[in-house]
């Protein structure tokens, strides 16, 4: 294959993979664009900077000298708009950049509803590194933040604010934390961690609207209970939605996201993207068209440059899975866990005495095979439930290995035995027995016993 | 011990910014904890061979017990007030974690000791002093410069120690590993030695092997242990099986930390005292170039060195000479200037393991076993890693962890000391030391889409 220019617009997770994987796989000539920040770093670490556990340079997951020795060539600027007639990138500052192949990864910007008052100083998302700086900026002298939205970046942001000392009030329109994703048991153990560190959490109320101070500043917000709450700051972390204003300006087709196939190319010839920004036109099996995931961003990067150097294949993001932290809580999940349970389903829950871990379970109530779980408090092993849910173990089954997915470090204390005696009291007809320990070796064991 | 005052104290002048504010019993114990090592400071100028034993006994009584109890306080308060989970925050903006000014001081402050410690040691003499009643006490003979550094670095990793327990409490490696550090200093490398001498038994660090205690197995060691009777050989024995037997075969099972990070003193103070420095260590390309070539070499050096001494009673007079200028060569650059001076007095500035990282020869040794015949690996946990690099950032020996997470491997490195750090600050549960079947330990790094059954191609 003859040697193209591909030019990658976004120098996130997504991007940048695809910059690595099409390296590995070709000669061609790449380009990383982005406005934001020179190098890539890791989003996720932003929380780390402003608390002053990480500077900049460390959430870089690459050394700077990585790029040219990789041959992948860096360009900070901002696009203004996408020529796909001349196939080239124009600048803001009039610059232009010819590409035979252009992937776009442009990523996601916090949500705006349209609220009164949102345009105030004071008010602001956190998605990119220009909302970190000014996040640092509105935070100084601030003693009072109101989230609005409940989500992960707010459970975040709440805990960055509380290392400097400003109080946080939490607007949560649903009736528990993250109600639409945790079932009950996991969301009340999320809001009872969320008020523990210190933060006023209101549930079932939302934002009515921003309060001014007569010189364009925040002074306060009222609620939709009617709740007046003085504040210096105030954040929309009602999640985020494509970064697409100039794709779409540009005639590439988007709907909320860019419109892509399941190949991941745009409407026009030679352009892909992945990553948060795209809209997939049929989503994968049980997924929903637009993921603003980590993991699936890095997916779609390496599907997007295995497929333009030629290994066509749909994108495939495999068994669901995700992770995040509450606070001091950490959570996994593998397949699927859903709040509401769906006709057929049955769903075992086991959580420990002190209310900070817990272990869910859904399975199909006919066959007993299992479709997800969810872990807070106790890190599991991702490929022993991959492998697990892929071979519709059954619940029964998989209690039996269950200390086979343990991953907790050495020394901790293991709750198969009490989460297998919560299972008997309730299904006594066929008793489980825990039969395999964590540890490397069972894992092994498990394997041969499958 | 001006320097863990000033530690404490920068310490509360941080969490102005990151946590809650001091409360009033933390100011108390702050205030005391800086009287009582201003007045260990003083007593290097103040006191001297004129001085009362009263005097002695009362300065040491008054300035350790200010010292301990106000930092102990201080220390145990501040993580135990607040909740248990990994507590970072401002190690990266505070001058004395970040190499600002106060990190500078410290590292000043740390080598000028350990430069009078080996080369000007009546420096100190004031300090040693004081030490006297006790020395009397503990081993029926006055204090020596030897003696005050052994007692101030048990008390530092005892103290910082308890700290690091209040700190990682949520962590049961860490309670347990770091209990483990506190007992074997307290008793390997302080009691034993300071209770051998007062019973004028040979003073033995049993927790130091070969080639890291590097004369321990020099033909002069052995040979005086010989003419010590009974409790000689059991010496000899105890070194030669813990360097050729037990360093093998518990590398093998565990990895190069059942050393580095649950037995050596060197590895107990960093990760007691040194801890609020592990961030700083480098974690470059260049660094981990850099560092393979020097441990290797003080290795070969000790090594070959080690051998020539066997050897020298077969060597022409021009040798011999040789061999007499390596061995002091070797004590001046590696044994006091590189372990001591550079080792601890560069922690604020180069991080908490310099020494074990660049330098020691024992570290090397279990460094190459653990690369090369060992259970020992950090698993990476599938996909689940989001790079955001707490993992590099808070390891003390400079491995760029992430390196190898962000591509589902695993990590397999020689200079990992096990302290399972990498694992704790890990905000997603994707590390994890394990010991297990040498099959898959190495992992090639994986394609996400590859994951599983569901191959994407």
């Amino acid at each position: 294959m003859s040697e193209r220019h591909i030019v990658i617009l976004g120098n996130g997770i997504t991007g940048i993979t695809a910059a690595r994987t099409l390296r590995k796989r070709s000669n061609h000539r790449i380009t990383v664009v982005s406005g934001e920040t020179e190098h890539h770093f890791s989003r996720t670490a932003l929380m780390y900077i402003f608390m002053g556990d990480m500077r900049y340079e460390d959430t870089k997951p690459f050394p700077d000298d990585f790029w040219a020795k990789n041959r992948i060539d860096l360009k900070q600027g901002w696009v203004d708009s996408i020529d796909s007639q001349q196939k080239q990138l124009l600048f803001k500052n009039g610059e232009s950049l010819k590409y035979d192949t252009l992937i776009l990864a442009t990523g996601s910007k916090p949500n705006r509803f349209g609220w009164p008052g949102e345009e105030l100083i004071g008010v602001q998302g956190l998605y990119s590194y220009q909302d970190l700086e000014m996040m640092e900026r509105n935070a100084k002298g601030a003693k009072r933040a109101v989230l609005v939205g409940g989500g992960l970046i707010g459970v975040e942001v709440a805990e960055m604010l509380l290392t400097r000392n400003i109080q946080v009030t939490f607007l949560v329109r649903e009736k528990t934390f993250w109600g639409s994703v945790l079932p009950i048991g996991e969301s009340a153990m999320i809001n009872r961690e969320i008020r523990a560190h210190g933060v006023d959490l209101r549930l079932e109320t939302g934002l009515k609207e921003i309060l001014s101070d007569g010189e364009g500043r925040v002074r306060a917000v009222e609620t939709l209970s009617g709740d007046e709450i003085a504040c210096e700051m105030v954040f929309l972390t009602a999640g985020v939605s494509p970064q697409i204003e100039m794709v779409k300006a540009s005639g590439i087709e988007c709907d909320r996201g860019i419109l892509v196939d399941r190949f991941l190319k745009t409407s026009v010839p030679d352009i892909w993207a992945g990553g948060d920004c795209a809209q997939h036109r049929e989503a994968p099996e049980g997924r929903r068209p637009i993921e603003q995931v980590w993991y699936t961003g890095k997916i779609q990067g390496e599907r997007l440059a295995a497929n333009i150097c030629g290994d066509l294949a749909e994108y495939d993001p495999g068994i669901w899975f995700n992770s995040a932290k509450f606070f001091d809580i950490e959570y996994q999940t593998y397949g699927w866990v859903m709040p509401k349970l769906k006709e057929g389903e049955k769903s075992f829950y086991w959580e420990h005495p002190e209310g900070n871990k817990s272990v869910r379970i859904n399975f199909e109530e006919k066959s007993g095979a299992v479709l997800g779980v969810n872990v807070f408090g106790i890190r599991h092993r991702h490929q022993v439930w991959e492998q697990w849910i892929l071979e519709k173990k059954t619940i029964h089954e998989v209690l039996t290995h269950l200390g086979a997915a343990n991953f907790d470090p050495e020394f901790y204390r293991q709750y198969e035995s009490e989460i297998i005696t919560a299972f008997n009291l309730l299904y006594p007809d066929q008793p489980v027995e825990l039969k395999t320990q964590k540890g490397l070796f069972s894992k092994f064991f498990a394997k041969i016993l499958k | 011990m001006s320097d863990i005052t000033a530690n404490l104290a920068y310490e509360s002048h941080s969490i102005a910014h990151h946590g809650p504010r001091l409360k009033i019993s933390e100011k108390i114990a702050l205030t005391a904890m800086a009287i009582g090592s201003m007045l260990l400071a003083l007593s290097l100028i103040a006191v001297n061979d004129s001085t009362s034993e009263t005097l002695k006994n009362l300065w040491f009584n008054i300035s350790w017990a200010l010292a301990i109890g106000g930092g102990g306080y201080f220390a145990l308060s501040k993580h135990l007030n607040d909740r248990p989970g990994v507590r970072n925050q401002g190690k990266t903006t505070d001058s004395l974690t970040a190499r600002g000014a106060w990190g500078w001081m410290m590292g000043i402050v740390f080598t000028s000791f350990y430069i009078c410690l080996y080369w000007f040691p009546r420096q100190l003499e004031g300090l040693v002093r004081i030490h006297d009643p006790f020395s009397l006490f503990m081993r029926g003979r006055a204090a020596d410069e030897w003696f005050v550094y052994g007692t101030i670095y048990t008390i530092l990793t005892l103290l910082m120690g308890a700290k690091a327990i209040a700190k990682y409490r949520h962590n049961r490696y860490q309670i347990i590993r770091t209990s483990v550090i506190m007992i074997v200093q307290l008793t390997f490398s302080y009691l034993f030695p300071v209770l051998a001498a007062k019973f004028s038994q040979p003073e033995i660090y049993f927790s130091y092997l070969w080639p890291l205690a590097y004369d321990k197995l020099f033909p002069s060691s052995i040979d005086h242990f010989l003419h010590s009777g009974a409790i000689g050989y059991f010496i000899i024995g105890w070194f030669v099986v813990g360097t050729f037997i037990a360093t093998p075969v518990l590398t093998y099972y565990f990895g190069k930390r059942w050393y580095c990070s649950w037995v050596c003193g060197c590895g107990g103070l960093a990760n007691t005292m040194g801890d609020s420095w592990r961030q700083v260590s480098d974690k470059s390309l260049k660094s981990w170039k850099i560092e393979r070539w020097t441990i290797h070499s003080v290795l070969a050096f000790i090594v070959i060195l080690t051998v020539v001494l066997w050897f020298e009673p077969y060597l022409p007079a021009a040798f011999k000479e040789i061999a007499f200028q390596m061995r002091k060569f070797y004590a001046f650059v590696i044994g006091a200037a590189f372990s001591g001076v550079v080792g601890v007095g560069f922690y604020p500035l180069m991080g908490t393991r310099v020494w074990c990282r660049f330098g020691c020869p024992m570290a090397a040794v279990l460094g190459l076993l653990q690369r090369f015949n060992s259970r020992f690996r950090i698993t990476t946990n599938g996909a689940q890693c989001i790079s955001c690099g707490n993992c590099s950032k808070y390891c003390e020996m400079g491995i760029d962890v992430r390196h190898y997470a962000q591509r589902g491997q695993n990590i397999i490195r020689a200079s990992c000391v096990g302290c399972g750090i990498c694992a704790t600050v890990c905000p997603r549960g994707v590390l994890s030391l394990e010991n297990g079947p040498l099959e898959e330990r190495y992992n090639q790094e994986q394609g996400l889409s590859l994951l599983g059954k569901t191959k994407a191609q």
